[in-house]
């Protein structure tokens, strides 16, 4: 917050918090704080944090939108704190509470273990179609090849898609939006040969199928990534790829 | 996974939660309606084969009101799953282009909605000719 700067309007923080012992259950604790129109949420958290209760945990880092740290539930909805204003909430009260769909480890903090270990499952880098030499240059892609994948590479491993998705939250083994957006971007890369290996996880029980169609993850997302498009046009793949087998010569016949 | 005491929130009640997933589970539940309105029109077909006093008996149970009233319903509730459908469609297809740029997904979804109503059209008047 700027100093010196004119700060008559008061807004009251309400925070879910958990202290992690066993046994213990999570409390809602409220603070009113001073604000000024161009202070996000997380300046708000960092407010209490430096002036009022030093034990408040949350995470952050870049406050601009880019690295995904500050991800919560803002009034119930998956939002970037970094992005969201104070401005924008004129009744003079928020709640914000963890992540959902992921365990509390503190406060705002969610145990981020389950998606990082599905993150590593999805080979999230080029396999190359043929191995060239490094003095030989780059890969040349067209702008069209670009574009086929260039929306769902914008991901930042925010999570609030996850906290988006009611399936995952009833069912944590399906794979999920956000991972499967990021599958599909290597699979449509022109560059990529990996496609059949990342494929097999996107057909199997935890894959694309655990998706109903909701569509909130692509509303919440902070980068216009749209996942719920990613893993439905993996329906269509996975459905004609289950299909195929039935026409002679195809690999399981 | 560790040893840490972590807290995993209850999922219970997770759809009254937000006004999406209410609008979701709403699109779900028209299914319902989809269904019986299915039944009727097979138990139709059945009283088509049975010949034509099976099927005037099953006209004239139509015209019951308890009958007309779910007819009436299943006609808004199919209205709202058309809207619903139109709507996810963007998210469920390939990116669909027209002259060398990329469909916008408000396009798609009026497309759509377009689409039903003039074959929704073309049957009523078909019906009444």
């Amino acid at each position: 917050m700027p100093d010196g700067a004119v700060m008559s309007k008061t807004i009251e923080i309400e925070v879910l918090r958990y202290e992690p012992a066993e046994g213990s259950a999570p409390y809602t604790q409220s603070w009113t704080i001073p604000y000024t129109d161009d202070m996000s949420v997380l300046q708000a958290l960092q407010h209490i944090k430096d002036h009022v209760d030093g034990s408040l945990t949350y995470r952050w880092s870049c406050r601009m939108a880019i690295c995904g740290s500050c991800g919560m539930m803002i009034d119930g909805v998956p939002r970037l704190a970094c992005s969201t204003f104070l401005r924008d909430f004129p009744a003079g009260k928020i709640r914000v509470e963890a992540l959902a769909h992921f365990p509390i480890e503190r406060d705002l903090v969610v145990d981020a273990g389950d998606f990082i270990g599905k993150l590593a499952s999805i080979r999230p880098w080029i396999t190359p179609k043929v191995e060239k030499d490094l003095a030989a240059g780059e890969f040349l892609q067209t702008p069209a090849q670009l574009e086929r994948y260039e929306q769902f590479s914008h991901c930042i491993n925010c999570m609030l898609c996850y906290a988006a998705c009611p399936q995952y939250g009833l069912d944590n083994r399906f794979l999920g939006p956000g991972l499967t957006a990021l599958l599909h971007r290597y699979n449509v890369d022109s560059r990529d040969a990996g496609q059949e290996e990342r494929m097999q996880l996107a057909h199997s029980e935890e894959g694309v199928w655990g998706c109903t169609a909701v569509g909130y993850c692509s509303e919440v997302c902070p980068k216009q990534v749209d996942p719920a498009n990613a893993v439905n046009q993996n329906k269509t793949l996975s459905a004609v790829d289950w299909f195929a087998r039935f026409l002679p010569g195809s690999r399981a016949a | 996974m560790s040893a840490r005491d972590t807290y995993v929130r209850p999922m219970r009640g997770w759809w009254r939660r937000n006004p999406f997933f209410v609008r979701y589970m709403a699109r779900e539940a028209t299914a319902i309606f989809v269904y019986l309105y299915a039944l009727l029109l097979i138990a139709g077909l059945v009283a088509l084969r049975n010949g034509p006093a099976a099927f005037d008996a099953w006209l004239a149970m139509l015209r019951n009101p308890a009958v007309m009233s779910f007819l009436f319903a299943s006609l808004g509730v199919f209205a709202y799953h058309t809207l619903s459908w139109f709507r996810i469609m963007p998210k469920t297809m390939p990116p669909l282009r027209f002259a060398g740029r990329r469909v916008a997904a408000g396009a798609i979804t009026a497309a759509g909605l377009a689409a039903a109503a003039i074959a929704s059209g073309a049957l009523v008047a078909l019906a009444l000719a």
